[in-house]
């Protein structure tokens, strides 16, 4: 089972990298954009193939190590 | 006073704290390797700057989960001074004895030069040898030096007294244009609650002997070794 996991800057955290891309797009004519945040994208393969016991051990992965949850938030997308 | 040095793969301040300590204290500090988790009895641990395993994930994550970091945060708790300096301090928060977060520096550049610093706090093993409101002028080298908290922690930081430093301009005023990396508050070092974990930004080891160019880091370690000896 393959697990796919976002993780973003929370609301309110300011993203320098983002305001960059920002910037960047802006001077090459990509118009129409009101903002750009940057995050984590991170794949799992995992030996585990029910999603109710998976679930919990990626949420834990995420608390202990992947994200931090001071300044970032986590979404697991599981393939089921 | 004994103390040691963590070793991470990709620490490279390690040795200059190493010197730093040597000439304050007359003795050799232990370099211990972090995949040791036994650590020596000691009266000071220094978790030093660097970019341990290439600031992979995030600055300090990585190295927050080493072996031996358990047993730091266990004597941190039982009250051993932990001193922890640039990817130290990374380090120090991500291992959840620090409150807070450094993040990318505000203006996206790795920032290395000398930084005017104001002693907010000499009430810490760390900074007795400084006077409340002595400017020291001490080097920052980081591309994650930018100090997050919420509003919550960082008011309960203020109101606890534990900030210890911050960036100033060269007369001691807490300015915006004095902030080098936008940390909230100006900080540049913060301590537990209980006052024996220290993590800071600049870099006192670089700047611990004249022919370093200064000694405004100097007395953070001759204190530390006066206070640590009281204690033995």
């Amino acid at each position: 089972m393959k697990a796919r996991i976002h993780i973003t800057l929370k609301i309110g955290v300011l993203d320098p990298q983002g305001k960059a891309i920002e910037h960047a797009l802006g001077g090459l004519g990509f118009g129409g954009i009101d903002q750009v945040r940057q995050g984590k994208y991170i794949e799992i393969d995992l030996a585990e193939s029910d999603p109710a016991k998976a679930r919990p051990a990626l949420e834990a992965m995420c608390e202990k190590l992947l994200a931090n949850t001071v300044i970032e938030n986590y979404e697991i997308d599981l393939d089921e | 006073m004994k103390s040691a040095v963590i070793v991470f793969p990709g620490s490279n301040c390690d040795r200059d704290v190493q010197v730093a300590l040597r000439d304050s204290a007359g003795s050799e500090p232990i370099m211990h390797w972090h995949g040791d988790a036994n650590l020596p009895d000691v009266d000071l641990i220094v978790v030093p700057g660097g970019f341990s395993y290439g600031d992979y994930l995030r600055s300090g994550a990585m190295a927050a989960h080493s072996p031996v970091m358990r047993e730091v945060v266990a004597r941190a708790n039982a009250g051993v001074p932990v001193l922890g300096i640039c990817n130290g301090f990374q380090i120090l928060t991500e291992a959840g004895l620090l409150p807070g977060v450094l993040m990318r520096n505000a203006g996206l550049k790795f920032l290395c030069r000398d930084v005017d610093l104001r002693v907010e706090c000499t009430d810490t093993v760390f900074t007795r040898d400084y006077i409340e409101g002595q400017i020291i002028r001490i080097p920052i080298a980081h591309n994650e030096g930018n100090y997050f908290a919420d509003d919550e922690t960082l008011m309960r930081l203020e109101g606890e007294r534990r900030i210890a430093f911050r960036y100033c301009d060269a007369e001691g005023n807490v300015t915006a244009a004095a902030n080098p990396n936008g940390s909230a508050h100006n900080i540049a070092g913060i301590l537990n609650e209980a006052r024996n974990v220290l993590g800071m930004m600049p870099h006192p080891e670089r700047l611990a002997e004249a022919a370093l160019g200064g000694t405004d880091g100097r007395p953070m370690f001759d204190g530390l070794v006066e206070a640590l000896a009281d204690a033995a």
